[in-house]
């Protein structure tokens, strides 16, 4: 018999099919599995330790699946809950399934998985020389561990199966990676391991592996010789094509695959399309290999101030970058006197939008803009200095001329005040294996009931 | 002489993690495949991103017609120095490099 896992969408809070996750409910999966988050969106939802989506979209998303398990009487895993997956964010997803609970009266037990790493821990292993840097990597010491304000270790199968087998109905993990949500019960059944891997890549983002990239709802089938994917919604089919070309994306190798314990290999996979839209791959290989996890850190950078003008001027226009080097030059040296800063102290850029700030320095064509957007960026050690720097600039922002012997130009400022305050600035500071001997050994397990019926509600 | 995406479906750049970006160019068919495969210089695709050659994975994969580039992000996702946070402005420098 093989694992069917049912897969909403790649990811919590982008939508999916109604339709489509009702019929696939109604086809017996063993398994539901979304994925929560990922780093696509920058450092900031793991440095803050919250979530990009809005609650209100998360909370209504996740009612619905949670309905659609109900109707299967099956598991229902998301994994890297909370866009980063840190341990607040399993807490905020958890506190959302418990509202949910009170609401539909449903018992469910729930099973917290943790993916948080103590600085302490990464400490040590660091001293012991267990975390290995990846290309590029970071500098790291154990002072700076110590300041990073999150760091996560990236689950795989191993902590989801042991989620799993505490009979939980709902795993809210943390970190974990994309495939292992999908991976980990067809693994734990037997079935083809290279299948279990090489599928749940192909499902973990969804029907984005079919015609119909944003119609969300996807149904894996892993036996002990490949594996079937299908998407569900209407209309929508996977080829041949659209489930092998989807190795591609977001990975540098689109052959080989890392996950804790060992790599995918998929330069074997041979594809052939069934009836209804469905593909049959076969030939995928596992390779196991040292156990590693993968860190993930954040740290504050910084704290910003912006500031906008646009020119419009057509003289300021076509001179827009000399404007931009005598301005900096200039207020390096009015921050210097006025706030005793030099430039070591803060960086000061402003970038160019209609002539180069989306490529900057590899930008290769020129053009003739009928106005240029100003993008000052301040970042400096506090808050109250960054503002304080944009409070400064301000008025050069204005009305700094492109040469002394002219009237004082005006630019044009698009709301008052002209500076926003941004807050901290955070960054990944890790890129980094972490080798552990026993896979749990990283990731915290709780069990929690709601609603319990005949017996005392409780929490392990 | 042409530009890359005159003849190709599509070049699309992305983050493969924060410290890498990936770049794949769609070439459509055979054909164009051949043509693309043999006319883009590693070591001109590398200077167009400022990487030194070395530093730059390729892939010609003819099953899907594609060719991909992989190279360390020129700047860490979300720096203080990222322009573009998901990495999909890269791909308009390869697809408006002219092609032989």
């Amino acid at each position: 018999m093989p694992t069917r896992v049912l897969i909403p969408s790649g990811v919590l809070g982008l939508g999916f099919d109604r339709a489509a996750l009702q019929r696939g409910a109604a086809m017996r999966p063993d398994i539901i599995a979304i994925d929560g988050g990922s780093t696509d969106s920058g450092p900031y939802s793991l440095g803050a330790g919250v979530s990009k989506y809005a609650r209100a979209a998360t909370k209504s998303e996740w009612a619905e699946i949670m309905a659609a398990r109900r109707i299967a009487g099956v598991p229902l895993v998301i994994g890297t809950a909370g866009t980063c997956g840190a341990d607040a964010t399993v807490d905020w997803m958890a506190e959302i399934t418990r509202e949910i609970a009170a609401e539909t009266g449903e018992s469910l037990t729930i099973a917290r998985l943790y993916s948080g790493q103590p600085a302490a821990r990464v400490q040590h292993a660091l001293a012991e020389g267990r975390v290995l840097p990846l290309t590029p990597a970071p500098a790291i010491s154990p002072e700076g561990l110590g300041q990073m304000t999150n760091i996560v270790a990236l689950a795989g199968a191993e902590q989801i199966q042991a989620a799993l087998a505490t009979g939980a109905d709902i795993v809210i993990a943390g970190r974990t990676t994309d495939t292992a949500i999908i991976a980990a019960l067809p693994l734990a059944r037997g079935e083809n391991p290279g299948a279990c891997w090489h599928g749940a890549k192909i499902g973990e983002c969804g029907a984005l592996c079919s015609t119909n990239p944003t119609s969300g709802v996807i149904m894996v089938d892993f036996d002990r010789d490949g594996f079937t994917v299908q998407a569900l919604a209407e209309g929508a089919a996977c080829t041949p094509h659209s489930v092998s070309a989807h190795m591609l994306y977001e990975n540098s190798d689109p052959f080989i695959l890392y996950e804790p314990g060992g790599h995918l290999d998929v330069r074997g996979a041979r594809y052939q399309a069934l009836d209804g839209g469905r593909v049959r791959v076969e030939g995928s290989l596992w390779v196991t290999g040292p156990y590693t996890v993968k860190l993930e850190g954040a740290r504050v950078a910084g704290y910003q101030t912006t500031i906008l003008a646009v020119l419009r001027d057509a003289h300021y226009v076509a001179h827009a970058r000399d404007w931009v080097a005598r301005l900096t030059g200039f207020l390096q040296g009015n921050i210097q006197r006025r706030m005793g800063l030099s430039p070591a102290d803060y960086a000061l850029e402003f970038r160019l939008i209609g002539v180069d700030a989306a490529l900057g320095g590899l930008e290769n064509r020129a053009g003739a803009p009928v106005e240029v957007g100003v993008l000052g960026i301040v970042t400096a050690p506090s808050q109250a200095i960054a503002s304080e720097i944009g409070k400064l600039i301000n008025p050069f922002v204005l009305h700094y001329p492109l040469t002394d012997d002219e009237e004082l130009p005006t630019f044009a400022f698009p709301y008052s005040p002209a500076t926003t305050d941004r807050g901290a600035l955070y960054e990944f500071a890790l890129n980094h294996v972490m080798r552990i001997d026993d896979p749990m050994s990283a990731f915290r397990l709780e069990l929690e009931t709601l609603n319990a019926r005949g017996r005392d509600a409780k929490a392990v | 002489m042409p530009r890359l995406s005159d003849i190709v479906v599509k070049v699309r750049s992305k983050n493969a993690g924060p410290f890498w970006v990936t770049v794949d160019v769609f070439c459509g068919d055979p054909a164009t495949f051949a043509r693309v495969s043999a006319a883009l210089e590693t070591g001109a695709v590398a200077a167009l991103y400022g990487q030194p050659a070395q530093l730059l994975k390729r892939f010609d994969i003819p099953d899907l017609n594609v060719v991909k580039f992989s190279f360390p992000r020129p700047v860490v996702q979300g720096s203080a120095e990222d322009r573009d946070m998901h990495g999909a402005q890269w791909a308009h420098l390869l697809a408006e490099a002219d092609i032989g």
